[in-house]
């Protein structure tokens, strides 16, 4: 049976020392948690079982510090290691997988331009292909899709957003979920903006909506907090994989603990 | 010296750092050099017809090979008589059997992820048993013969595969970890051993 997975997510930017993993890292032990390379290292030694890394800068000098992430990173972690953040072209794919990636990240050039990821999965196959959907809660039903019954039992949609999730597109997520996975994207990096950064949990309705919806594994992101909100993406979330960063960087949960956890629970996890 | 056959568009990186960790590599594509090898590495990512027709020129140099073969993931489907991707091709004719794509009854295709590899005792295998693995396939290869290890996707499908000096693994040892390089190191191993 095949396990269900725990992705690091590690946010990469830049200062003056070069590549720094951020989100927190800053009030401990910041030379080994900010430096990428040992923080994927550390990763790999307690059990992940995919990395994620994030170019959060988003501009030509980040991809290129990515890329030297990457080489440095491939050449002592034997594990799956994905790219976002700013992937725009064909070219900035072939550099990524070229680098050492396996696969890569694609969020607002596929909102821009859904014909991206047809081409980039025909050209480098779907399971390299993974498309990165940011979405919102909006309770305007007027508009929307697909409602999704919320915890408290109110109805909403979930509006697809980019930019970081500084600017709202009017696409419903799980209409945007279907249409990436027919476009021939191999995963879907669904992260609900209304719990990233809270650590109350994961946003099961949504999680649980696409996972029903499209046949392609869904990776849920984005309010993680303690191990039972990964056994509820699981369960309930319906998900194929959870990602977390700051959790992790901080120690606040360590994954080793995490999937016996999970294991206890009856979730098959890789130990 | 292990050989890596470049033969198409796969990222050989990360199989080729793995090998250096125990032995040199190097990726070519050039007859005289795998012939010189103590091993030979089939990578694979890609498609079937695609591969066989790159593959063309040094198929002789393949299958007439007397050091250890290791075939990873497409690489060990070559190996098959027949491969149903992408029409019907066929393959190496090295083990008895064909590649079939998954039934749409398993679930989510490509099998795509970490799964458990059940493996009988052979040398590559040495130190491991039934030890998770990462996969990525929509097809597989359904060995008549040779089948040393199987894996669990809704059906049971042959997850390795070993005749005389040819093994293949369905799975990326490049990227399952430490269990994954421990593979390697075996195989680096067997290829030292090989008189």
């Amino acid at each position: 049976m095949l396990a269900k997975r725990i992705i690091p997510c590690l946010d990469v930017t830049l200062d003056e020392k070069g590549a720094r993993v951020v989100k927190g890292v800053e009030f401990v032990n910041l030379r080994d948690a900010g430096d990428p390379v040992e923080l994927a290292k550390r990763y790999d030694e307690e059990g992940a079982d995919e990395l994620v890394f994030l170019d959060i800068t988003a501009s030509a000098q980040g991809r290129k510090t990515m890329v030297d992430v990457i080489e440095r990173t491939a050449e002592e972690v034997f594990i799956p290691l994905t790219v976002g953040g700013g992937i725009k072209s064909i070219e900035d794919i072939n550099e990524m997988l070229s680098a050492g990636a396996d696969k890569v990240s694609i969020n607002t050039a596929a909102v821009k331009n859904p014909e991206f990821v047809r081409k980039a999965a025909e050209i480098f196959g779907s399971q390299c292909i993974v498309v990165a959907i940011d979405c919102r809660r909006n309770f305007d039903l007027s508009k929307g899709k697909y409602f999704v019954e919320l915890e408290d039992g109110r109805k909403a949609w979930y509006e697809v957003v980019i930019y970081g999730g500084r600017k709202p597109t009017g696409i419903d997520a799980v209409e945007w979920a279907k249409k990436v996975e027919e476009l021939g994207a191999g995963e879907i990096l669904l992260t609900s903006m209304n719990r990233d950064g809270t650590k109350i949990g994961y946003d099961i309705p949504i999680t649980r909506k696409i996972s029903e919806e499209v046949k392609i594994p869904v990776i849920a992101s984005g309010g993680a907090g303690k191990p039972e909100h990964f056994y509820e993406a699981f369960t309930a979330g319906k998900a194929d994989a959870c990602l977390a960063a700051s959790i992790f960087h901080y120690r606040e949960i360590e994954i080793e603990e995490l999937k016996r956890y999970l294991k206890e629970r009856g979730i098959p996890v890789r130990i | 010296m292990i050989a890596i056959v470049n033969y198409g568009v796969g990222n050989l990186k990360s199989i080729k750092k793995a090998v250096e960790k125990f032995d040199r590599a190097v990726v070519t594509r050039d007859a005289e050099e795998i012939k010189a090898a103590d091993g030979i590495i089939l990578p694979g990512v890609g498609a079937f017809p695609a591969a066989i027709k790159n593959l063309t020129d040094l198929k002789d140099v393949i299958v007439k090979a007397k050091v250890p073969v290791l075939g990873i993931c497409l690489g060990m489907q070559l190996f098959a008589e027949v491969s149903e991707e992408g029409g019907i091709n066929e393959g190496l004719k090295i083990i008895r059997g064909r590649v079939v794509k998954f039934p749409e009854s398993v679930g989510k295709i490509p099998h795509m992820g970490w799964n458990v590899v059940k493996n009988e005792d052979h040398e590559i295998f040495e130190g491991i048993k039934d030890q998770y693995f990462y996969f990525v396939h929509s097809y597989y290869f359904k060995a008549e013969e040779g089948i040393i290890a199987t894996t669990d996707y809704g059906i049971e499908f042959p997850s390795a595969v070993a005749k005389n000096n040819f093994i293949g693994v369905q799975f990326h040892p490049e990227k399952s970890g430490k269990v994954g390089l421990k593979l390697i190191e075996n195989f680096v191993e067997i290829c030292k051993q090989n008189p």
